[in-house]
């Protein structure tokens, strides 16, 4: 399972766009394609697909040739689900006959995923006999995700499942997505320009621009690299697994233990052993040469400089932490960065203001 | 009230019209699936073709057609070589050029409701293990329905009120190739105005019939 991997090469010239990507994408987890819009991300997932054809493209997918020179396995023979923008329902069948539309066409040999379990999952076993066009947007994408499932795909391809509703839908839609993450064995391509989304459920990220990847690894790593302009959004920042270890009812204040050492945050209601992940800006994380007493920061780790960089303002640095195992990034003015003398290798304490706990 | 001679005039005006529509849909629905997807310099002149019956006069049509089918014509000789005989003045004829001349008034509804369904719906079903074919009869068919109905009703009218090509084309033979256009202009050739008006209204009833089906079917279809 692990082992399982997927190469893309894409080369396509369009009038006024241009795709050229070489990508070794993980066989598990959710990999999230991040770019503004132009920057190539859903062509890219569409000639995954098979529903763009790249006149100069290989894919392999666990082993098997999707695409090579003159060879193309069609769309209806790749073992893929796809969730679209718009959920793409048909209009003609109840949501059950949508459900059922894909899965009737799998051999039943290879149909892994119980439609209940997808139904279930989805939370959409109250709206099954009604028509698409009675359903809300949030219904809709919801049951547009189960009948990709229901296919029992050996991959899910989403391309910006939540762009086309509201903020309210957006958060109703979320937790779905992060119980999918969860649950599914299979590896999701997801395509996003939200940073939230990113932060919610990427393991891996790849950042397009202009038809090009400019990064592609594991979350934290990628978000932690100071050599490329990654913002989710206005700030640079990075995202870490944690497990939620204690709880302060007095003070409302959840204590999460991540790879370096624990944090001390805002009690949103998770249960003790519950993995989250915690969301650190570069402009929360300050640097001291002592251990400081008398100060309202109540988040203070030792850490070690790992590298120094430019930030998108002249006056400002940005610097990579390694703290334990995980990295971090800060934001200091480059009069601060001379004046405490900082280097890669230096052991400092790191103060961290705000963590924000998501998921 | 009705003559025999009307009563069968009418049998096959129905027989006629029914047989052309059927082969119209049958015919239509891959030039109008090409239509409406092709990316083809060739696409606007063959809509062009394919629409040349809208702005000819049925008698050119059926002059044409006349001599294509004749003895020394291209499809008269392919049909003489095929044993089916010669077409003009029997009823075969007729169906060929009805289906020519009505060709439009099928094509151009089913094109209009292929476009309407746009490439999402055929995406998702590619991604959902349908084959184009299967995806043509369980998407792409229920969803331009609408499209065949009116594509049927205009295609079986416009068959039922063709007069000069199926003069040109058919003659006037009873119970052959005499329909009711025909018939009606027998009768007034004839000074027999109380037969003509008979014929004469039913069309009138029909033609209303189909009109007030066609727009209770597609209330926001605009006529073609």
């Amino acid at each position: 399972m692990t082992d399982k991997r997927i190469h893309a090469r894409f080369r396509l010239d369009w009038p006024g766009f241009a795709l050229d990507v070489d990508l070794d994408l993980p066989g598990r987890g959710v990999t999230v394609l991040f770019g503004q819009s132009g920057s190539g991300k859903t062509t890219l997932l569409r000639c995954i697909a098979g529903l763009e054809r790249a006149p100069d493209g290989q894919l392999d997918f666990d082993g098997e040739v999707w695409q090579d020179g003159g060879r193309f396995v069609p769309t209806h023979r790749r073992p893929l689900g796809y969730v679209f923008q718009e959920a793409s329902l048909f209009p003609h069948l109840t949501v059950r006959r949508n459900l059922e539309y894909g899965r009737k066409r799998v051999p039943a040999s290879e149909r892994r995923v119980p439609l209940d379990q997808a139904i279930e999952l989805l939370g959409i076993g109250h709206l099954l006999e009604r028509r698409p066009g009675r359903l809300s947007g949030g219904e809709r994408q919801r049951v547009g995700i189960a009948r990709a499932l229901a296919v029992s795909p050996r991959i899910l391809l989403m391309d910006e499942p939540l762009a086309a509703l509201d903020l309210k839908r957006k958060q109703e839609i979320l937790p779905y997505l992060e119980r999918l993450h969860e649950a599914l064995e299979i590896p999701v391509l997801y395509v996003t320009h939200s940073p939230d989304e990113v932060a919610h459920l990427a393991d891996h990220l790849v950042v397009l621009e202009s038809g090009r990847a400019l990064a592609s690894g594991p979350l934290t790593e990628t978000l932690a690299r100071i050599d490329l302009p990654i913002r989710l959004g206005e700030d640079a920042g990075v995202v870490l697994d944690a497990v939620v270890v204690e709880r302060d009812a007095e003070w409302n204040l959840a204590c999460v233990e991540f790879a370096g050492g624990r944090f001390w945050t805002r009690d949103s209601g998770a249960e003790l052993g519950r993995h989250v992940r915690v969301r650190i800006l570069a402009r929360d994380v300050s640097l001291a040469l002592a251990a400081q007493s008398g100060t309202s920061i109540q988040n203070i780790l030792p850490g070690t400089v790992a590298e120094i960089g430019d930030d998108s303002h002249p006056a400002l640095a940005l610097v990579r932490l390694q703290v334990g195992a995980s990295p971090l990034l800060a934001r200091l003015t480059k009069r601060s960065a001379a004046s405490l003398g900082l280097q890669p290798g230096m052991k400092l304490w790191v103060q961290v203001k705000a963590v924000a706990l998501i998921g | 009230m009705l003559s025999p001679g009307d009563l069968s005039a009418i049998r096959l005006t129905f027989e006629l019209a029914t047989v052309t529509t059927a082969l119209l849909l049958l015919i239509g629905t891959p030039v109008a699936w090409w239509l409406a997807r092709s990316r083809s310099w060739l696409k606007v002149p063959l809509g062009a073709v394919v629409a040349l019956p809208l702005v000819l006069p049925p008698t050119v049509i059926g002059f044409y057609l006349l001599l294509a089918l004749g003895p020394n014509g291209p499809l008269g000789q392919l049909t003489q070589a095929l044993g089916l005989g010669l077409l003009p003045f029997t009823f075969w004829g007729l169906v060929v050029a009805s289906v020519l001349y009505s060709m439009p008034f099928v094509v151009q509804p089913l094109q209009n409701a292929f476009e309407a369904i746009g490439e999402r719906p055929l995406e998702a079903a590619a991604t959902l293990r349908a084959s184009p074919l299967d995806c043509f009869f369980s998407v792409v068919l229920p969803l331009a329905r609408p499209g065949y109905l009116t594509a049927a009703i205009l295609g079986f009218a416009h068959t039922v009120g063709e007069f000069g090509v199926v003069l040109m084309i058919g003659g006037n033979i009873p119970d052959e190739t005499r329909v009711v256009s025909v018939q009606i202009y027998d009768h007034v050739e004839a000074l027999e105005y109380t037969q003509a008006h008979w014929l004469s209204a039913g069309m009138l009833a029909f033609a209303f019939v189909v009109l007030l089906a066609l727009y209770a079917f597609n209330p926001n279809r605009p006529r073609p």
